[in-house]
């Protein structure tokens, strides 16, 4: 049977991994190439970079090191960040990646998630969504979790979903960042509906919040995290461990 | 040298640079010369069966490719080149392949008896059915990356290794100086370096 799967993510900016905290306060971490590498040898099954810079200085520079990391590292790499058009698609595909994935863009234009999907198969199209509580419903943000889209959560991943994409990101803003947990009633609710693999993302705090996340949301494919991983709070290895212990099946 | 054919279909990018970490000549190409001078082919592909199959045609690569199999040199499929190597596919209608082995492609949905998510998607662990030369390095129960919504059945011939997903999935075959892999192996670590390493070494 498919294993879960356990996604270091990798924000980059002026060419540099950072994180933040509810998606704020950007902390710079090390140089993203050396550590998809050690990524790459330490058991992560997928590895997800976004590209969080603005300039077209900027992305160039990520492109540049996107070719770099795609020439070392041999497991799956999704691509976000500033993805609006299917020249977009093209850009970071031609670059190594293997999935892109959308988030405002599809927001923007929901029928690109369908155009992409037919030109590169549904295996290649990832909605990655920012949610958040607001007045007690789950409601979409775009623009890095800036603007809320007034969208209701459930919906738009259904949505994504029958447009044709083959993945989904669901990242909480309220968990992110703040390590007590992945936002288990969030994902538990909009998975209900779905039937693509869903990538549970934010909060995740120590290896415990894993064991969490796969028992109680069972229809959770794989789960995300990227600072407890970079600042080695977390071993993959280690996690996998403990995982496979509880019951859930790991590739080690 | 490898040449890894190009016919507009497939993430290439990927394969050619584990080899190249592997220290493995190759080249990706669809020039017949250079083709015909390879001592290894690999035939990629993502998308749909159809339409890679009328790119094959478009490319003139069919009969090149019957050409050098006949010959005796290596062929490995990966995922739809794989698929591509089968009689016929049943996907969005019923399509004939290159017929260098036999067998149908045919959707997993519709075999499946519980509700599993399609595409199977994600890593999954290999029984061996039979010995295959490229699998000299590896051991049973190692992990592959799977990304397809249509598999090889009626090929029992051939089938070297299954992943179980409700049901057995055919993850590799060989016949002879074929070989096909519905998984990735350039998207498979470690494992999937070896068996490319020991494609690269099958004579």
């Amino acid at each position: 049977m498919l294993a879960k799967r356990i996604i270091p993510c990798l924000d980059i900016k002026n060419g540099r991994v950072v994180k933040g905290k509810n998606f704020e306060n950007l902390k710079d971490v090390e140089s993203p190439v050396e550590l998809a590498e050690f990524y790459n040898l330490s058991g992560a099954d997928e590895l997800v970079f976004y590209d969080i810079t603005a300039s077209f200085e900027e992305r160039k520079l990520f492109t540049d090191i996107l070719t770099q990391v795609a020439n070392k590292i041999f497991i799956p790499l999704t691509v976000g960040g500033g993805i609006n058009s299917i020249a977009d698609f093209d850009r970071v595909l031609k670059c190594g990646a293997d999935k892109v994935s959308v988030n405002s863009g599809a927001i923007n234009n929901p029928h690109l998630i369908g155009e992409a999907a037919k030109k590169y198969g549904d295996q290649c199209v990832v909605l990655s969504m920012d949610v958040k509580r607001t007045n007690g419903k789950f409601t979409v943000y775009s623009k890095g979790g800036r603007i809320n889209t007034g969208i209701d959560a459930i919906e738009w991943a259904y949505r994504g979903q029958e447009e044709g994409a083959g993945e989904l990101v669901l990242n909480s803003i309220d968990t992110d960042g703040v390590k007590k947990g992945f936002d288990l009633d969030m994902l538990d609710k909009i998975c209900e509906k779905l039937s693509i693999p869903v990538i549970a993302s934010g909060g995740a705090g120590c290896i415990e919040d894993f064991v969490d996340l796969f028992k109680n949301v069972p229809k959770v494919d794989a789960g995300l995290a990227a600072s407890i991983f970079h600042f080695k709070q977390v071993d993959i290895k280690q996690l996998k461990n403990t995982l496979i212990k509880n019951g859930i099946l790991m590739r080690i | 040298m490898i040449a890894i054919i190009d016919y507009g279909v497939g993430n290439l990018f990927s394969l050619s640079s584990s080899l190249n970490y592997l220290g493995i000549d190759n080249i990706v190409t669809s020039n017949k010369d250079v083709i015909k001078n390879s001592s290894h082919i690999i035939l990629p592909g993502v998308g749909a069966f159809k339409d890679a199959y009328l790119k094959l045609e478009e490319c003139d690569m069919v009969n090149i490719l019957k050409e050098e199999v006949k010959k005796g040199k290596p062929l490995l499929g990966i995922c739809l080149g794989m698929q591509l190597l089968f009689e016929r596919s049943f996907e969005y209608g019923e399509h004939k392949g290159l017929s260098l082995i036999k067998g149908d492609v045919v959707s997993i949905s519709k075999d499946l008896n519980e509700p599993l998510k399609v595409p199977h998607m994600g890593w999954n662990s290999l029984t061996f059915k039979k010995p295959s030369s490229i699998f000299k390095y590896n051991k049973e129960g190692d992990y592959v990356y799977f990304v397809h919504s249509y598999y090889a059945k009626n090929c029992s011939e051939s089938i070297t290794a299954v992943s179980n997903y409700g049901i057995d999935l055919t993850a590799a075959v060989q016949n002879n100086n074929i070989f096909g892999t519905q998984f990735h192996p350039e998207k498979s670590g470690e494992t999937g370096l070896k068996m490319l390493k020991a494609f690269s070494e099958v004579v």
